[in-house]
């Protein structure tokens, strides 16, 4: 690797780094346990790495440690965008024919 | 370029933006689900990029594996009861380290072998960072699983010089992984390597008690989310490095509200060992405390005309959260205004409570946070605390000898009543007495949340 690409790739870290502090510092507390189940969903993007290293099939320590790796971060993928949807649908307002109704 | 590597690469860039927008769109409501579908749709662009790969030369195991871990994860998602969402999230925590550091492993496995060109100095320490991150996030995650399922005991687990044995372990990771970084051919050091991150994050969570939970679950988000940045940096992989950067900052931004709302830095929250029963706390004076049947709790609640519900881990463990909704209804067509206030630390992770309450069906515009809370605590007839106690204890703004001094909480004391729903007088997870049970104005409701407000919903609906 050469120092352009070291370099441009602590450029993108770095970025993304200060994006995502201002972006989730927006985020209401309310929704603090929902996001951490999506961005943790999100951070099993690691899958892609591991995806390659299963499929090259280059020796068998690297085919089961791959293999271990996708299944690990797949059950996150699928586990962690399906239960913050869950969450979500639970998140509700008061529905107009409670509102203030004095007995 | 081959137009399968345009594809690639593209798929890569619009998943980046698809997560980005993804995370925007959670900051509210009205657009969450959108922000997951955003997710989604980056996750399966990249997936179908990084498969049509040339590297790919077999898809069989690929299959399968995505298939297991498909399989495996359904079941979590739906099966899982909403309180148990801390041990979840402790899990996934521990999936996305473990996977993180094998794949540094297999990564270092294989160049070392074939490329050795490639472990380049700066790749090497990257590596090392990564695979050191990822495997006591792991370890440390799943003892944090442990501890949240009670697998484990919850109360820290402290013996003598145990930092210095951490930090020396520690140190010793440290010294092997420069040492790897230095010569990246000392292959049969990695194992050595390998063992000694695992133990590190046991015997960093172990001392750790249930009522730091919240923060260390958001710095082991934190972790997560470095450790597979690292990854990018190994694997050359910009979508990588964004996503695991958006990870540990939103875990960093976590940790950073959870350890305000306690008043403690990371170190200590680290190193502190909080929530030992100190001595003194145990042989605290004998102090009588005025305590109400439902009926008493009952007629109070209908006498007042605002109430603040103030909730916390007692109210999970309970599983009490549909009766609050009861009462909640209750009182709420009687014309009671019926608010709740929540503490960013009540329960076991970042939201617990909000999450609890709205699976509940508690409308989310009824739920405050804390400052909002505590401008009306004064002018409310009755705060009724149900299982929250270190997060409502006046000693955190008067005594300066008390563990949790400084503490932001909520003012329930100002309230002109407070009931207090508790199964005994036992201190809570930091081990401290607290005053507000012991003021005039104050009433023990003694009992499991649960069957407590099941009595005080009956008796409320049966006064018509």
């Amino acid at each position: 690797m050469t120092l352009q690409e070291i370099l441009s790739n602590l450029y993108v870290f770095v970025l993304a780094t200060f994006l995502g502090l201002e972006v989730i510092r927006r985020v209401s507390p309310l929704l603090h346990t929902p996001l951490m189940s999506l961005t943790n969903a999100i951070s099993a993007i690691s899958l892609v790495g591991s995806l390659v290293i299963l499929g090259a099939q280059e020796t068998t320590l690297t085919t089961i440690l791959g293999a271990l790796a996708v299944t690990a971060s797949t059950i996150n993928v699928v586990s962690g965008f399906l239960i913050t949807d869950r969450m979500l649908k639970m998140f509700k307002r008061r529905e107009p024919s409670e509102r203030g109704k004095s007995s | 370029m081959s137009a399968q590597a345009i594809f690639t690469q593209t798929s890569y860039i619009v998943a980046a933006a698809l997560f980005i927008l993804s995370l925007k769109w959670l900051s509210a409501v009205p657009t969450a689900r959108r922000g997951v579908i955003a997710g989604e749709v980056g996750m399966i662009l990249a997936i179908a990029g990084t498969l049509l790969l040339p590297q790919i030369v077999s898809y069989k195991w690929i299959v399968v594996t995505l298939l297991i871990g498909t399989a495996i994860g359904i079941p979590i998602a739906y099966l899982m009861p909403m309180t148990h969402v801390p041990q979840r999230t402790a899990l996934s925590h521990s999936f996305g380290g473990l996977a993180v550091g094998l794949v540094g492993t297999a990564k270092y496995y294989l160049w070392h072998e074939h490329e050795p060109e490639r472990l380049t100095t700066f790749i090497m320490a990257v590596l090392c960072f990564e695979v050191l991150l990822g495997f006591l996030t792991f370890t440390g995650s799943l003892m944090a699983f442990g501890k949240l399922q009670e697998l484990i005991p919850t109360r820290p687990i402290v013996y003598r010089g145990q930092n210095f044995v951490n930090l020396s372990l520690l140190a010793v990771a440290i010294a092997i992984g420069v040492y790897l970084t230095v010569n990246p051919s000392q292959i049969q050091l990695f194992p050595i390597y390998i063992a000694l991150a695992l133990a590190f994050g046991v015997l960093l969570i172990m001392p750790i008690g249930g009522a730091d939970m919240p923060t260390v679950i958001a710095l082991l988000n934190s972790y997560a989310g470095i450790s597979a940045s690292a990854m990018g940096f190994v694997l050359q992989n910009k979508l990588l490095i964004i996503a695991g950067a958006l990870d540990g900052s939103s875990g960093f931004i976590l940790s950073i509200i959870m350890c305000k709302a306690m008043n403690r830095s990371f170190t200590n929250v680290l190193f502190g060992a909080f929530g030992q029963v100190s001595p003194q706390a145990l042989k605290a004076e004998e102090r009588t405390v005025r305590s109400a049947t439902p009926e008493e709790a009952a007629d109070i609640l209908l006498a007042a005309s605002s109430v603040v519900v103030i909730p916390g881990y007692g109210m999970a463990v309970a599983q009490a959260q549909h009766k609050v909704r009861e009462l909640f209804d209750l009182l709420t067509r009687r014309g009671i205004d019926v608010k709740f206030g929540i503490h960013p630390v009540a329960g076991r992770m970042p939201g617990h409570m909000n999450v609890l309450l709205a699976e509940a069906d508690i409308p989310y515009d009824r739920l405050y946070e804390m400052e909002d809370i505590n401008s009306e605590l004064p002018h409310t007839d009755v705060a009724l605390v149900i299982g929250a106690n270190d997060v409502v204890n006046p000693a955190a703004k008067h005594d300066k000898n008390s563990p949790i001094y400084g503490m932001p909480i909520i003012e329930a004391d100002k309230a002109r009543t407070v009931m207090v729903i508790k199964r005994s007088m036992n201190p809570g997870f930091a081990g401290i007495e607290n005053e507000l049970y012991y003021m005039d104005k104050t009433l023990m409701l003694f009992g499991d949340a649960k069957a407590y407000l099941s009595e005080l919903v009956k008796v409320i609906g049966q006064e018509k």
